[in-house]
């Protein structure tokens, strides 16, 4: 019998839900059990994008004492010109994680909606929160699923963070493209500038750290993936557009206040400058 | 072969109402009642643990008043449904109204098509924001819908709570800890003895939160509020 409003269903996944139920909304748009399409270019380095879509950049996560500091720059990149200033990619999902991306702009935010109606919708069924690694490997499946589209240049990579509130500490995951899913132990960065986030992070990065010292090599990184990346945007002054960051320990999820961004970036800002005097 | 008896339809169908309604009252009653900042839904419920009252999505919840099996499938897919309709489209177009339409479709079917009647009765409420004002659907085993105001009982003696309540709402809103006396008070009408706090399920869709307006009381958190 056909029900309106029942369909025969029982999972506590959203996402395997869509898939089965509606197989057009989801990421890929078709059940991802289909074959991928075939490959007409593959994918090399160097010549990563074939379709014209915007492509958001840098995005990093530090860990330090009580959590973990999430961040990332605002620009989306088309080939070499500028598709967008402000964008936000760093996403919260749920009270106690948050989520970061690069790739493709339109399946990278789908996505991150996805994963919070898939947190949510879970919690509510259930009656209780994903634990944290149960959370990463989730996400780590929505990946492996967007495979096919990787092949259409479509590249979705997340870079995701949480509080676990059994072990006490903040905790950073990174994943590849076939879903596989890797713990970063003290911080990361992905994205067209996260190779130099990296470099400046290695460097600077100390065990217990606080939350404030976190915060500003966070950002510095970002400034200086900025400066030898042009996928990756640094603050811009004129606009008045600085980077996101966002704050995941034990009482939560915050967003680091602009305000707060802008004076540790004119602090940064006015050292370098006496250096070239 | 031979032919089954004839039985008709009117005759049916009564038999059916009769069997649902039987399933339902041998529950305990559900309350859900609208206070100042939103709406308060209390239940008795010796489990601390299989709850009666649920989230559905941002200000809506459900509650459930019959077999728990049969309300508990109900209550999963309208938490599909809304979620699967604030995902396609967007968060503010899941609402009470359009759920309690799916629930009350889902519930005439069945029951006018299958040998067994579900033996449930629930409740979909909605708070409302911006002048807008709240939303209570009770639906019944048969699928009949009936849109609420100020209070709504369902399940065990609800005529006996309905009236206790009758008596002692008054126009003005309430405040949170007003009403939940009154609601315990008319649950305690269908025994004979005081409801001990922890053998009570209450939650409270919140108009002051931020996003996901429910919120569930411990029974500790109960006693606070009400001393």
């Amino acid at each position: 019998m056909k029900l309106p409003f029942l369909p025969n269903h029982d999972d506590a996944s959203f996402f395997d839900f869509l898939t089965r139920q509606h197989p057009h909304l989801t990421p890929g748009g078709r059940r991802w059990t289909e074959s991928p399409p075939a490959v007409t270019e593959p994918l090399r380095p160097g010549n990563p994008v074939t379709v014209p879509v915007p492509h958001a950049t840098t995005v990093l996560a530090v860990r330090y004492e009580q959590g973990v500091v999430i961040a990332g720059d605002r620009r989306a990149t088309e080939g070499y010109q500028i598709a967008e200033r402000r964008i936000e990619k760093v996403f919260k999902i749920d009270d106690y994680s948050a989520m970061a991306i690069a790739g493709a702009a339109g399946p990278c935010i789908e996505m991150a909606k996805l994963f919070q109606t898939e947190l949510e919708h879970y919690e509510k069924l259930e009656g209780i929160q994903l634990s944290c690694e149960g959370k990463a490997n989730k996400l780590g499946q929505m990946v492996k699923a967007n495979l096919p589209m990787v092949f259409q240049g479509l590249v979705v990579m997340p870079l995701y963070v949480g509080y676990d509130l059994k072990r006490t500490e903040g905790r950073i995951f990174k994943y590849d493209l076939a879903g596989g899913r890797y713990e970063e132990s003290d911080y990361h960065a992905i994205g067209s500038g996260g190779k130099d986030a990296r470099n400046t992070m290695r460097e600077y990065f100390k065990k217990g750290m606080t939350e404030a010292d976190a915060l500003t090599l966070a950002l510095l990184a970002l400034y200086n993936a900025a400066d030898d990346d042009v996928g990756t945007g640094g603050p811009d002054l004129v606009r008045g557009i600085y980077p996101t960051a966002k704050v995941v320990n034990s009482s939560g999820i915050t967003d680091v206040g602009e305000s707060q961004i802008r004076g540790v970036y004119d602090e940064m800002i006015a050292a370098r400058r006496s250096k070239e005097r | 072969m031979p032919m089954p008896y004839y039985v008709s339809p009117e005759q049916m169908m009564q038999d059916k109402a009769e069997y649902a309604k039987k399933g339902i009252a041998k529950g305990r009653s559900i309350i859900a009642m609208e206070y100042v900042n939103g709406i308060l839904l209390a239940a008795e419920n010796p489990s601390a643990t299989l709850h009666k009252i649920s989230e559905i999505y941002d200000n809506i919840a459900f509650a459930g008043a019959g077999k728990y099996s049969e309300f508990e499938n109900l209550r999963k897919a309208g938490i599909r449904h809304a979620d699967l309709k604030g995902f396609m489209y967007s968060r503010e177009d899941v609402t009470a109204r359009s759920l309690a339409n799916g629930y009350s479709q889902s519930l005439g079917t069945i029951f006018s098509q299958e040998m067994k009647p579900l033996e449930v009765e629930i409740l979909v409420v909605q708070i409302g924001h911006n002048g807008h004002t709240n939303e209570m659907y009770r639906i019944s085993f048969d699928g009949s819908i009936i849109d609420e105001k100020q209070f709504a009982v369902i399940g065990g003696k609800s005529e006996v709570v309905q009236n206790a309540l009758k008596e002692k709402v008054s126009a003005k809103l309430p405040d949170l800890r007003t009403a939940l006396s009154l609601c315990i008070g008319a649950l305690e009408q269908t025994g004979n003895q005081k409801l001990s706090l922890e053998s009570l399920e209450v939650a409270v869709l919140d108009r002051t939160r931020d996003n996901r307006k429910f919120r569930r009381y411990t029974s500790a958190e109960t006693k606070q509020l009400l001393s």
